[in-house]
């Protein structure tokens, strides 16, 4: 609700102030089509490492855009990426991409052990907001079952440096999952998300 | 207008379904179905392929191309620097027989754009209401006197993948420690502006572990290079560039870095100043459209083909398309992303075209990846629209990875998975 206004004003911005070569708004499919050359078939990453984007829900895909955008949220590439669209822009591929099904269909190295350890440490530390083992969408906070876990590594990383944000919340679980079970924790978390089908 | 085809069209379609179903002559049916043939099953060529027919599965759509595999150039160069193998760049075509594709192992001699026709060496005659050309590049043998397709058998350029990427990665290996190798850099415009320079370092990566007291030559006739202040510090962190122990020195043009000559049986390369010899010749020479655009009559003055640039449509003749590294896509580069982009744009204007639709607004993107070390990737990247005829760099995207004072060795090697990520993801597109 809130960023369909957002976007009526900018639109209506960019109609007053529309400067130099306005090109007009392509369609979903076709601004869809120039991020699977590195996200996959419908957003289904191939791995090893760039994230699955299908089936995250529209708040989520919009607000990660949004912070690539600015900068708030780290990135080596999407940062330029996302530059090179607008708002309304992104509400289209976020319709489009919210559509598509997550594939967990995944070949990754998964250590059974760990993966096993890991379910219960999701169950104590993260379910609370990652539910379904972190396959639901519905909680606008992105999808970690059966994610590619290098980056999910990588994520955690930008996390615990500070460089990507955290809902003081998930700050306070993950910092207590840090003291309690140390780095072998994290990790893991990543084998039993990994192993989700 | 628009609507008004569309409803036409559909009144049509569905007026001979309803024929077919009473038991007319399945004739009827067979003269509805629109031929698209696309020369070139290479990047650019199979991903058209590919989203003509998702886009619309009624169309018939026939891919001609000679090699039953074809072998990416891009992550070629991990092949010489030994850290991939060739089977792991080689593809089939299997992906595009089983989405309804037609594949054909035939050379395309001719197209008749009259009588909208395409010839092969075999002898057959394809006929299409709309053709799409993506035959990549041809070498310019012409400006480097003593080099020609013959040479390139022991003197490889390695600028199409596959056994000239065997025949170099051979020869690196077999070179003796203290040897030289040779790198000559092509003169823009030409197939992926980054390539020589990732080159270089993926063979300094391989030397380094292998044969370190070796040495890598890049002449150049340009003063600077895609990617120039990133690869110089790659160069230097891993390989000692600007050091008198460096194992790579690149000569500029104004330093006399221009080749345009071999001497073969010698493994010598006469540049603007002097002669170099050489242990391993790498001549990438000048490029231009594949040979088949030009027996087309498809290519200007100089040397690639005009194209309208939000369909792809040659300038010269109507109803047939160039995409890929043969077309003047500028500010779009010769990249293996920009092939695809520009195909998914042109398989959408020629569904478009084939119903008498209105052209789909397009919108593109580039990323191109390199490896300068297994933890050192860098890239560029940008987002383009279009507006007033041309296609426009979308300010305030795209660029380089940020300066190495800028960016950390952490950062920089997840680029590399990335790297390999895109390698995947984008190979899966193209070839289903
Ligand atoms: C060393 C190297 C590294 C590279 N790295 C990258 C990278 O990291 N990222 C990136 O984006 N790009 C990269 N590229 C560039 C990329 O490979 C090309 O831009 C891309 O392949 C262009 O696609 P295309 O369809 O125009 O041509 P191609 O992919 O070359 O396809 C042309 C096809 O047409 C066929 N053909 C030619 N003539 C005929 C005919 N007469 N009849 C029938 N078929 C014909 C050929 O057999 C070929 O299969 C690299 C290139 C090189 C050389
Ligand atoms: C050059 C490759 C590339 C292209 C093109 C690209 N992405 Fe990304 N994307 C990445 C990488 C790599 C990441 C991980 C963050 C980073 O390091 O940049 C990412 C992360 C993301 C994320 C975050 C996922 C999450 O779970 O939080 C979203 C959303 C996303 N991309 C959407 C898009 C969209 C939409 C497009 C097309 C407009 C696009 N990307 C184009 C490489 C790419
Ligand atoms: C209080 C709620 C909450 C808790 C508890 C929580 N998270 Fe989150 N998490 C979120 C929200 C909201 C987001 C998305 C917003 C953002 O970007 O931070 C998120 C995002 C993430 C992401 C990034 C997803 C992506 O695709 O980039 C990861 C990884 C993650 N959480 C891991 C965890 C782990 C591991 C735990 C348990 C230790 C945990 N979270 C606990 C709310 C929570």
């Amino acid at each position: 609700m809130k960023n369909k206004i957002f976007t009526g004003l900018l639109i209506t911005c960019g109609v007053v102030l529309g400067g130099a070569a306005a090109a007009a708004t392509p369609s979903a499919t076709m601004l869809s089509n120039t991020c699977v050359g590195c996200h996959g078939p419908n957003g289904n990453s191939m791995g090893p490492a760039s994230p699955t984007i299908a089936g995250i829900s529209t708040e989520y895909f919009m607000e990660a855009m949004e912070e690539y955008k600015s900068g708030v949220r780290p990135s080596t590439i999407m940062g330029r990426i996302a530059k090179g669209y607008s708002e309304e822009e992104f509400q289209l591929m976020a319709s489009y991409f919210s559509k598509q099904q997550f594939n967990r269909d995944k070949d990754q190295n998964i250590n059974a052990k760990m993966a096993k350890k890991g379910a219960k440490l999701h169950k104590k530390y993260c379910e609370k907001c990652h539910e379904d083992g972190g396959r639901s969408s519905e909680d606008d906070a992105g999808i970690l079952a059966g994610q590619w876990m290098p980056y999910l590594q990588f994520t955690m990383t930008d996390y615990l440096s500070g460089n990507r944000e955290m809902t003081k919340k998930m700050k306070k679980k993950v910092n207590t999952l840090k003291d309690e079970q140390g780095d072998k924790g994290f990790e893991e978390l990543w084998h039993y998300y990994g192993s989700l089908k | 207008m628009t609507k008004f085809n569309r409803r036409d069209f559909l009144k049509v379609t569905g007026g001979v379904a309803a024929l077919g179903s009473l038991g007319y002559t399945p004739f009827v049916i067979a003269g509805a179905s629109k031929k698209v043939v696309i020369v070139g099953g290479g990047i650019g060529g199979a991903t058209a392929a590919r989203y003509i027919k998702m886009a619309d599965a009624s169309v018939d759509v026939t891919v001609i191309e000679p090699n039953k595999k074809y072998h990416t150039c891009f992550l070629s160069n991990e092949v010489l620097g030994g850290e991939r193998s060739l089977e792991s760049i080689r593809f089939g075509y299997q992906g595009l027989h089983k989405e309804g594709i037609k594949v054909v192992h035939e050379m395309v001699n001719n197209i008749d754009p009259q009588a909208r026709v395409v010839k092969t060496s075999a002898g057959n005659s394809y006929k299409y209401d709309r053709c799409i050309v993506s035959p990549g590049i041809a070498l310019r043998w012409d400006t480097i006197e003593g080099y020609d397709a013959k040479v390139a058998e022991t003197i490889p350029h390695a600028w199409k993948a596959g056994p000239q990427t065997a025949t170099l990665r051979k020869q690196i290996m077999a070179m003796r420690d203290g040897g030289t190798v040779i790198i000559s850099a092509p003169p823009n415009p030409f197939r992926c502006p980054p390539g020589p320079y990732e080159r270089a370092a993926q063979i300094a990566h391989y030397l380094k572990q292998h044969k370190p007291k070796s040495k890598i030559l890049v002449l150049d006739p340009k003063d600077k290079f895609s990617k120039f202040g990133l690869f110089t510090a790659g160069w230097k962190k891993h390989y000692g560039y600007g050091t008198d122990n460096s194992m790579i020195e690149w000569i500029s043009g104004a330093e006399g870095g221009k080749v345009d000559g071999l001497d073969a049986k010698n493994k010598t390369v006469r540049a603007l100043v002097q002669d170099f010899k050489g242990d391993v010749v790498n001549i990438i020479p000048a490029q231009k459209a594949g040979k088949i655009a030009h027996i087309a009559g498809l290519a200007d003055k100089s040397g690639w083909c005009p194209v309208d640039l939000k369909t792809f449509e040659s300038k010269i003749h109507a109803n047939i398309h160039v995409i890929g590294d043969a077309a003047i896509q500028s500010p779009l580069p010769k990249s293996g992303y920009a092939a695809n982009s520009e195909a998914k744009v042109c398989a959408s204007s020629v569904v478009a075209l084939l119903k008498g639709d209105e052209v789909p607004q397009p919108s593109y993107v580039n990323t191109c990846y390199s490896i300068l070390a297994p933890n050192d990737g860098i890239s560029v990247a940008m987002v383009y629209n279009y507006a007033d005829g041309k296609i426009n760099k979308v300010e305030g995207s795209g660029g380089l990875t940020p300066g190495y004072d800028k960016t950390t060795m952490e950062m920089r090697q997840r680029e590399v998975l990335y790297a390999h990520s895109w390698f995947k993801n984008i190979t899966k597109d193209v070839f289903g």
